[in-house]
């Protein structure tokens, strides 16, 4: 398949996501485990791309791993979206110039 | 307050949002790169898109030659929060919004801007939530042309380094919920643990699990979890507004 054909996919389908609710929707979703669900989808989508994914993305796995570890402490600790990246991003940095 | 100072204030607030839009875009551009689009597409994509795990999960297709209905889910799946955010805006329109704003609005949502837009009180107003689309969204668009084009002539630990930014936005975005709720933190490390136990980089690979692709177990994974969450810990009444 062609790569626009992904590309269009992807964006006709996230467009459709956003409108549909605000077009349709126009009470409030009474089913309990509907509400449920939706609402540990995002953190669960999310969790499991991240890992291991990130242990493959860098060159040694190690500082995936680490990356991981210390960006969780740092967003424990209530720091950003930027703050966290910037961090990750370092440690990887750092440590595969060391190993 | 009126349609332009609304307007104003958006771009005004949209400004820190873009610029760690730029940053995280940076290392969606790198993997643009290896599905094989160049500046202009990438730009272009991303403007239509601001979608993050979205628009990784949809170049990860391109990569694994995914077919029509995987990509379809993946997409469905990995942007379904987005709908849960316009449901949620859908209570808050003024009676009088026409049906063309709602629209015009629900598609601007990002996580961040869903943040900004439902953080003010009283009634959305469409034009500040332009604003801050007008800037961040060019910013999202051209973070990812620059590591489309840079993650080239970058040095390779570099790039290592820089892809590794999208994660830690996913990992900003898991972990502040996980700590306030206990269900959340559950969630996370099941999805951590499930999700290496069915991969490749399992040291004991499951016979025949191992071998579905990413998208494929981003799916099912993402389905059964939140079930199973869903039915032994179903939200309250009232339920969180952001999710």
């Amino acid at each position: 398949m062609h790569k626009y054909i992904y590309l269009l996919i992807v964006i006709v389908t996230i467009a459709l996501i956003r409108i549909l609710p605000v077009t349709l929707i126009r009470r409030k979703i009474d089913n309990r485990f509907i509400r449920s669900f939706l609402y540990y989808v995002p953190y669960v989508t999310l969790a499991v791309m991240t890992f291991p994914a990130i242990m493959e993305a860098t060159g040694s796995p190690l500082a995936g791993a680490a990356a991981l570890v210390l960006g969780i402490v740092a967003a424990w600790f209530g720091l950003g979206l930027f703050p966290v990246s910037i961090i990750c991003c370092l440690v990887v940095f750092v440590l595969e110039f060391i190993l | 307050m009126n349609k332009k100072q609304a307007f104003l204030n958006g771009l005004r607030d949209g400004i820190p949002i873009g610029l760690g839009y730029y940053a995280v875009a940076f290392s969606l551009g790198i993997i643009a790169r290896k599905a094989g689009l160049n500046a202009v597409e990438g730009f272009f994509n991303s403007i239509l898109s601001r979608a993050s795990a979205g628009e990784y999960a949809g170049l990860t297709m391109i990569l694994t030659h995914a077919t029509v209905v995987e990509t379809f889910l993946v997409s469905f799946i990995t942007n379904a929060r987005y709908m849960l955010m316009t449901t949620a805006l859908s209570q808050r329109f003024s009676p009088d919004t026409s049906v063309f704003k709602r629209i015009a609005v629900a598609f601007c949502m990002t996580d961040e801007i869903f943040g900004a837009t439902i953080a003010r009180p009283g009634y959305v107003i469409p034009q500040y939530t332009y604003g801050l689309t007008a800037i961040a969204g060019p910013l999202w668009g051209l973070g990812t042309a620059s590591g489309i084009i840079a993650g080239g002539i970058m040095p390779a630990r570099a790039v290592s380094a820089l892809s590794v930014a999208l994660y830690g936005m996913f990992i900003a975005i898991i972990i502040p919920p996980a700590r306030r709720e206990r269900p959340v933190l559950i969630c996370v490390i099941v999805s951590f643990l499930l999700s290496y136990l069915c991969s490749d980089s399992c040291a004991l690979p499951i016979p025949y699990v191992h071998e579905i692709s990413a998208g494929t177990r981003t799916i099912i994974l993402t389905v059964l979890i939140s079930a199973v969450a869903a039915l032994v810990a179903p939200v309250k009444e009232e339920g969180p507004e952001h999710a």
